[in-house]
C-alpha cells in the first residue's frame, strides 16, 4: 500500500500524512503484534494436532504388532500368516499396512508388494513412500510403519498410511495463512480509515486554529457528539478561545477606559497651561495656572500608579515580599488614619476587632486595600451615619479558622446587585457616582490585592449601604 | 553642599540640576555608570542621585561598588521600576532612599534635604525646638510658649518628625512612609486632615503660625521670619 505517485499534489501529500499518521503507526504496530500471536497460537495448534495423530497411529501400530506377536508364539508362522491376510484384506478401509518377510526381506504375507527401502530408526520405527496401484486410485502417500523381528528368520512390519495426518496438517497451515491474510488486511483497511477520520478531525482543529491565527477570535472547533477525547480537546480549547476573547475584550475595555480616564485630564492640563499662555502676562496668573497643571498632574500620576499597582497584585509580583502581617494592627492604623477624615465629615468610624489574625501577605498592599475601602465607605457616606471596619476570624471545619475577613460597611446608598460585579472592573464608575472624586481603580485594586493573597472581595447589601468583605485565607 | 547625579536621560538630568542649582547646591552630571562611578569614587560628594538603569553600567551596581569602597555617601535611586521588589533590591544594594519616575521636583528636594542632614540627627536628641514650640522625647511632652499641648501618639510622632526636618519640605508620602511607616498611595486627602488637626493644637491658638502648607508639594514645619 505504498502511496501512489499522482498527478494531484494535494491528494499525494494527504496519502503521505495518512501513513506518517499516529494512529496509522499505531495501527501497523498493533498488526505486527496480532499477527504474530496468532502465527504463535495457530502453529501450536498445528503442533499438538499432527503430534496427536502421530501418537494414535503409533499406539495403533504398537497394538497391533503386539497381537500379532501373540499370534506368532501361539500358533507359529501358520496362524501369523492368516492373521495378516485377514488383516490386510480389510486394510482397504483401515488403511493399515503389513508386511511379513524372511532373511531375505523377500515377502510372505501383507499388501505391500516388497519391503520399503527405508532405514528404520533406532526403535524401528520408518516411515516410507507408498504408491498405490492405479486400480485403486493411484495416488502416493506416505506410511509409518514400525519393524518386528520374529526370531532371526522373519521380519514383520506393520504400519499406517499417514495420509490423514497430512490432510490435517494441510488444512490447519491452510487455516493459518488464509487468517494471516485476512487480519492482515482488515487490519490495515482499519487502520486506513481510522486514521483517515482522526485526520479529519485534526484537521478540523488546525484549520480552526489557523483561522484564528488570521485574526478570526470568534471562530469555535466544532465539536462532536460522541463526547470522546478529541471532543474533549476541541471543547476545553474553546473554553481557552472564550478566555482569551474575554481578555482581549477586557484589555480592550481598559485602553478604551485609559484614554477616556487620562485623557481627560491630560487635555485639562494642557487646555490650562495654553490658556495661560495666551492670557495676558500676569505673575499671579500663572502661577496659578501652573499650580492647577501640577495638580492635575499628580492625578494622573495617581490613576498611573494605582494601575500600576493593580497589575503587579494581578501579576503576583509581590509575593516574594510576603511577611507575616498583623491584621488587627494593621486596620487599626487604618482607623487611625482614616478617623480625623471621618470626623471632619461628621462620619462616626467604628473598629470591631474581634480576632488577633495575622497572616502572610505584603503589608503595603493590604494596608491599601483596606485604605481604599475605608476611603469609599466614606466617599459615599452622609453625615452622622456610620462606617465599621470589623475584622473577624471565618470559622469553618472543626473549629480551625480557614479565613481572616475584614468587613467594611457604610450606610450610603450602596451599589445595586446588577452592579456589583461591575464596579470591581477598572476604571468602572456608576454613573451616580462620576461627580465624586476618584478614579474608578480603588476597588479593582481590592479585588487584585485579594486575589493575589488568595481571597476574593464580596459586595453586599448592608441594608441601607454597602458591606464589602474581603476574605482573605490562612495558608 | 555637591551633588552627583548619574543619569543617561539629558532631559531629567537638566531639570534635576537647575533645580538643585537654585537651591544652592553644586551640581555634577555623569551621563553613564561608568563615568558615574569614577566620578563618585574619585571625588567627594554629600550625596549622590543615580538612576537604576544606565548605559554600561546599572544603578545598583555602581552603588555595590561603592559601599564595597566603604564610601557611605547618601544615595537616592530614580527609577522607573516601581515595584516593592524593585524598591528593595535597590535599597538593600545600599541605597539609602527610592523614587520612582515621574516625580516632583519638589518629592526628590525634600528627599535630598532630609537625607543632607540626616547624619545629625544619628546623635541621640532628648529634645527638638523649633521656635517657641519644645518637644520632650523622653518625657514624652509638647510645650508651646511655656502651654503644655496634648497629644495623641500618631499625632506625637507626625510632629516629631515634622520638627526633626524643621525648615525643610516634608511631602505627603514621606510623611506617610516614617509616620505611619506604610507605602501606599491615599486616594483622598487624609494627610491633610492629620496635618490640619495637628495645626489646630500647635498654632490655633498662637499669634505666629509654624506648620506651613507648601502648596503643591506638601508640608513645613519653620520659624518665622
Amino acid at each position: 500500500m505504498s502511496p501512489v505517485p499522482r498527478t494531484d499534489s494535494s491528494a499525494t501529500f494527504y496519502n503521505r500524512r495518512l501513513f506518517h499518521s499516529r494512529i496509522f503507526r499505531l495501527t501497523v504496530i498493533y498488526l505486527c503484534l496480532f499477527t504474530a500471536s496468532v502465527l504463535g497460537l495457530l502453529g501450536f495448534i498445528y503442533w499438538s494436532a499432527t503430534e496427536s495423530v502421530t501418537r494414535q497411529i503409533d499406539s495403533t501400530i504398537n497394538a497391533e504388532i503386539t497381537g500379532l506377536a501373540e499370534q506368532f508364539n501361539q500358533r507359529g508362522l501358520i496362524g501369523l500368516v492368516q492373521a495378516i491376510e485377514r488383516r490386510a484384506g480389510k486394510a482397504g478401509t483401515s488403511r493399515g499396512l503389513y508386511i511379513l518377510a524372511d532373511e531375505s526381506f523377500e515377502p510372505i504375507a501383507g499388501n505391500l508388494s516388497r519391503w520399503p527401502d527405508e532405514a528404520p530408526d533406532t526403535e524401528g520405527w520408518v516411515t516410507f513412500r507408498l504408491e498405490y496401484p492405479d486400480d485403486s486410485g493411484g495416488s502416493t502417500n506416505f506410511g509409518r510403519a514400525r519393524i518386528f523381528d520374529l526370531g532371526q528368520r522373519f521380519h514383520l512390519m506393520v504400519g499406517h498410511d499417514i495420509e490423514e495426518r497430512s490432510r490435517i496438517a494441510a488444512s490447519i497451515r491452510g487455516t493459518l495463512i488464509w487468517s494471516v491474510v485476512i487480519a492482515i488486511g482488515v487490519s490495515l483497511i482499519g487502520g486506513i480509515l481510522m486514521s483517515r477520520s482522526l485526520l479529519s478531525q485534526i484537521d478540523t482543529i488546525n484549520e480552526t486554529s489557523r483561522e484564528i491565527m488570521a485574526g478570526d477570535l470568534t471562530r469555535r472547533i466544532p465539536i462532536g457528539k460522541h463526547g470522546d477525547e478529541i471532543d474533549e480537546v476541541a471543547s476545553n480549547l474553546n473554553a481557552m478561545l472564550d478566555q482569551i476573547e474575554r481578555l482581549l475584550a477586557g484589555m480592550s475595555q481598559i485602553s478604551d477606559n485609559i484614554a477616556h480616564d487620562l485623557r481627560t485630564p491630560i487635555s485639562r492640563l494642557r487646555t490650562g497651561l495654553e490658556s495661560a499662555l495666551i492670557g495676558r502676562a500676569d505673575p499671579e496668573d500663572y502661577r496659578d495656572a501652573i499650580s492647577g497643571a501640577i495638580e492635575e498632574a499628580d492625578n494622573i500620576l495617581k490613576t498611573f500608579n494605582a494601575l500600576l499597582s493593580i497589575a503587579q497584585a494581578e501579576a503576583g509580583a509581590t509575593e516574594a515580599q510576603f511577611e507575616y502581617v498583623d491584621l488587627k494592627a494593621l486596620l487599626r492604623d487604618v482607623g487611625e488614619l482614616y478617623e480625623p477624615l471621618a470626623d471632619e465629615q461628621g462620619i462616626q468610624l467604628k473598629l470591631e476587632l474581634g480576632a488577633n489574625s495575622s497572616l502572610k501577605g505584603d503589608r503595603n498592599l493590604l494596608f491599601q486595600a483596606v485604605a481604599n475601602l475605608t476611603d469609599n465607605a466614606l466617599k459615599f457616606s452622609t453625615t452622622d451615619s456610620c462606617v465599621t471596619l470589623t475584622l473577624r476570624d471565618e470559622v469553618q471545619d472543626e473549629g480551625i479558622s480557614q479565613h481572616a475577613e475584614i468587613i467594611v460597611t457604610d450606610q450610603g446608598p450602596g451599589i445595586p446587585a446588577g452592579d456589583r460585579d461591575r464596579v470591581l472592573e477598572r476604571f468602572h464608575r456608576l454613573e451616580a457616582s462620576r461627580s465624586t472624586p476618584g478614579n474608578g481603580l480603588g476597588l479593582s485594586l481590592v479585588s487584585a490585592v485579594a486575589k493575589l493573597h488568595g481571597g476574593a472581595l464580596r459586595l453586599e447589601d448592608n441594608a441601607p449601604g454597602l458591606r464589602a468583605t474581603l476574605s482573605l485565607p490562612f495558608s | 553642599m555637591r551633588i552627583l547625579i548619574i543619569e543617561d536621560d539629558t532631559d531629567t538630568a537638566a531639570y534635576v540640576s537647575k533645580g538643585l542649582c537654585e537651591n544652592g547646591y553644586r551640581v555634577d552630571v555623569a551621563n553613564n555608570g561608568r563615568e558615574g562611578l569614577v566620578q563618585a569614587i574619585g571625588e567627594d560628594y554629600d550625596l549622590a542621585i543615580v538612576d537604576r538603569m544606565l548605559p554600561e553600567l546599572d544603578g545598583l551596581s555602581i552603588v555595590e561598588t561603592l559601599r564595597k569602597a566603604d564610601r557611605d555617601t547618601p544615595i537616592i535611586f530614580l527609577s522607573a521600576l516601581g515595584g516593592v521588589n524593585d524598591r528593595v533590591k535597590g535599597l538593600r544594594s545600599g541605597g539609602d532612599d527610592y523614587l520612582v519616575k515621574p516625580f516632583a521636583f519638589s518629592e526628590l528636594l525634600a528627599r535630598v534635604e532630609a537625607l543632607l542632614r540626616r547624619p545629625a540627627t544619628r546623635v541621640v536628641e532628648t529634645n527638638l525646638r523649633v521656635a517657641d514650640l519644645e518637644m520632650d522625647l523622653l518625657a514624652r511632652q509638647v510645650i508651646r510658649a511655656g502651654q503644655t499641648i496634648e497629644l495623641q501618639p500618631r499625632e506625637f510622632r507626625l510632629l516629631e518628625y515634622l520638627m526633626r526636618n524643621a525648615g525643610r519640605v516634608v511631602t505627603r508620602t514621606m510623611l506617610l512612609e516614617n509616620v505611619w511607616d506604610y507605602h501606599f498611595d491615599p486616594q483622598t486627602n487624609v494627610i491633610d486632615v492629620h496635618i490640619s488637626r495637628l495645626r489646630q493644637k500647635i498654632d490655633k491658638d498662637f499669634e505666629q503660625t509654624l506648620l506651613h502648607t507648601v502648596r503643591g508639594a506638601g508640608y513645613s514645619l519653620r520659624e518665622p521670619g
